[in-house]
């Protein structure tokens, strides 16, 4: 018994169904647009409403970037990668620059995207609210009234709490004034590059069957108080160990040998790169 | 040291791959399909219920390919029936013409047509028989070809695509309401996503396609202490059901014209609950109502949780969590649980680093 599956693993009328809802998604920014979401060859929580999309917009022009936590080359991006180029046999790149469609676990790249690039983000729980409230048939009412006092009173608990907002990744965003958005668990640092985000980003929850979207130059806001104002992960005065960068993301990663701690782009395209340019400026060979 | 985690994980990503295929195979034997076929009908019959996809064929290979693990061999059916598309409905399928195989009722002891114990383990002890760690194809053979030939008691003589429901039997007497076949298109939760409150089609789809552990362990969650449930089995029907289509050819009414495309097996539970009803001038009486549940092949527990939870969430009663809607159909799903759980695998590098950044911060400041 031999199969061999369509361009891009769906049938076409998938494809077509998939695209309708992100079509909606980008007319109602940051409004969670429920889609039939299909079982794929990766698991349901890895990855499967961003591949999902991927696979919806992608043609044979595309050029492809998989991340996965800033990561080309961790597991999850390997294992998407591979996916789409069997089905599709697109070009693959791990440069930000080149690629047209970028799909992304948790992280938004470092180079700042333009307006022909298309970022699919993958979102394990794509309702703000889920925190406050189990119930998806309350949150949804939640949102068409705009009562979105469940989390400004999160924000609230946790100033009242620990001092200031706790929030790890993930720390919600008004988007275009009207809807409440998790930004997937990007982590704060991320945020600000939502708002005004020249390229269009696309939100896949596959195992909760939501699409959502900020198309390009639309007003995306952090959650903030005014005397409690919105703040990103603080490195201080810490660089890449290997790239030397700064007001970069960095991972933090403990030496096996001697103990200590050291850091490191977590953008790992972004620190290749630095060491290729600063290689060609010592006039070595990148 | 220094460049950690920058490159390589392609190379070693490719090697764990081997290692699974390794895994699979160092023993040196190669695990026949058509041996899973013939001798694993419980795994296949369970896969193939979880991966809503009806191929013993597919599911065999699948179980072949995953070494018998169920949870990823429904994982591979569900992910090749995303491919499939839809190219013909079947037309609407009684079950009253079951051809039964197996079909009992724990409500009454004498039903017409009878009890038909067929094939089950309910009546066996679960002791080990060590004779089959040598049985021989020649004995099975022979035993299967004596099974065969011995003679059958013509008496009952009872047709078994015909046998009469059980809950007929209550319905003439009025203690079951009567209701029209509700003949509907069902809503189809794999073409569009399932929006609250859901409708009976929806729960139905939901249920069958669950994960057989997780629906066993929620119908008896409601049966032992969390449900207001306590159902007997009406009738519990193991069969053949036919499928027919339209005839694609050209458009028609006549039902000679339907094509028949093959058959099912299935298991179907009509259980039996109690139920209050108020009449007028604020006098109660009780009737019965139907919990029903059908899954793909023979799985008996399954299908009568099911009928439990059809039940539970038909006729909600707020104190209990089986009676949640959400909280039933939002977590039974094979794919969707196993998948989610697993991803904890992932890295979190970068959300786990936020975490720590709040963390630390909260420490700093007090």
């Amino acid at each position: 018994m031999k199969i061999s599956y369509n361009f891009a693993f769906f049938d076409e009328g998938s494809k077509r169904e998939i695209r309708r809802a992100s079509l909606k998604a980008v007319a109602i920014p940051g409004y969670q647009v429920p889609f039939a979401s299909r079982e794929m060859p990766i698991a349901r929580g890895w990855g499967t409403g961003g591949l999902q999309l991927t696979l919806s917009l992608i043609g044979r022009e595309d050029i492809l970037k998989v991340i996965d936590q800033g990561s080309d080359e961790s597991v999850n991006a390997i294992n998407i990668k591979k996916i789409i180029s069997k089905t599709t046999g697109v070009k693959l790149t791990d440069e930000t620059n080149i690629a047209t469609l970028i799909q992304s676990r948790h992280r938004i790249p470092e180079l700042p995207l333009n307006e022909a690039q298309i970022l699919v983000l993958q979102v394990p729980v794509p309702e703000p609210l889920r925190v406050v409230e189990p119930s998806e048939f309350i949150t949804k009412r939640l949102h068409s009234e705009m009562e979105y006092s469940g989390a400004w009173l999160m924000l609230f608990e946790e100033i009242m709490k620990y001092g200031n907002m706790a929030t790890g990744a993930d720390h919600p965003v008004y988007v275009n004034d009207r809807y409440v958005m998790a930004p997937s668990p990007i982590p704060r640092f991320d945020n600000p590059k939502l708002n005004y985000s020249k390229a269009l980003i696309l939100f896949g929850a596959g195992r909760e069957k939501k699409i959502y979207a900020i198309p390009p130059y639309t007003k995306v806001v952090s959650l903030a108080f005014d005397d409690y104002p919105f703040e990103v992960e603080n490195f201080g005065d810490k660089s890449c160990k290997i790239c030397g960068a700064r007001g970069v993301y960095l991972d933090e990663i403990i030496d096996e040998e001697k103990g200590d701690t050291f850091y490191q782009c977590s953008d790992t395209s972004f620190c290749i790169n630095r060491l290729n340019k600063v290689a060609i400026d010592e006039g070595g060979e990148a | 040291m220094g460049y950690v985690a920058v490159k390589g994980g392609t190379i070693a990503i490719e090697e764990s791959i081997k290692k699974l295929k390794y895994e699979r195979l160092k023993s040196k034997k190669i695990l026949n399909v058509e041996d899973i076929r013939g001798g694993m009908r419980g795994l296949i019959d369970q896969v193939m219920s979880e991966s809503s996809l009806y191929s013993e064929e597919l599911a065999a290979i699948a179980i072949k390919q995953t070494e018998g693990n169920s949870e990823e061999a429904v994982f591979v059916l569900r992910a090749y029936r995303s491919t499939l598309p839809r190219k013909h409905y079947t037309k609407i399928v009684d079950t009253a013409n079951m051809s039964v195989e197996r079909r009992i009722s724990a409500s009454f002891k004498d039903i017409i047509g009878g009890q038909i114990l067929g094939a089950s383990y309910d009546y066996t002890h679960r002791l080990i028989d060590f004779d089959l760690a040598n049985e021989t194809i020649e004995e099975a053979l022979n035993w299967v070809r004596e099974f065969e030939t011995q003679d059958i008691d013509k008496e009952g003589n009872t047709e078994l695509g015909k046998l009469p429901k059980v809950v007929d039997y209550l319905r003439k007497e009025g203690l079951i309401q009567n209701c029209e076949d509700d003949n509907k298109q069902p809503s189809d939760i794999t073409k569009k996503s399932l929006e609250f409150p859901s409708q009976r089609s929806e729960r139905l789809q939901i249920l069958t396609r669950g994960q057989t552990g997780a629906v066993t362990s929620l119908g008896y969650a409601a049966l032992r202490a969390y449900g207001s449930t306590h159902p007997t089995v009406g009738e519990l029907r193991v069969g053949k059901l036919d499928l027919y289509i339209n005839n694609p050819l050209y458009s028609s009414d006549d039902e000679e014209e339907d094509f028949y495309i093959g058959d099912i097996s299935v298991t179907e539970v009509e259980s039996f609950i109690p139920n209050m009803v108020k009449k007028k001038q604020g006098k109660k009486e009780l009737e019965f109502v139907i919990g029903y549940g059908i899954c793909y092949g023979q799985n008996e527990t399954k299908a009568i949780a099911m009928s439990i939870l059809d039940h539970c969430l038909e006729t909600p009663d707020d104190r209990y969590p089986t009676s949640n809607e959400e909280f039933v159909l939002y977590h039974i799903d094979s794919v969707e649980s196993t998948g989610f759980i697993s991803h904890l695998k992932l890295p979190h590098y970068v959300t786990f680093q936020s975490k720590l950044d709040s963390v630390r911060k909260t420490r700093k400041e007090k």
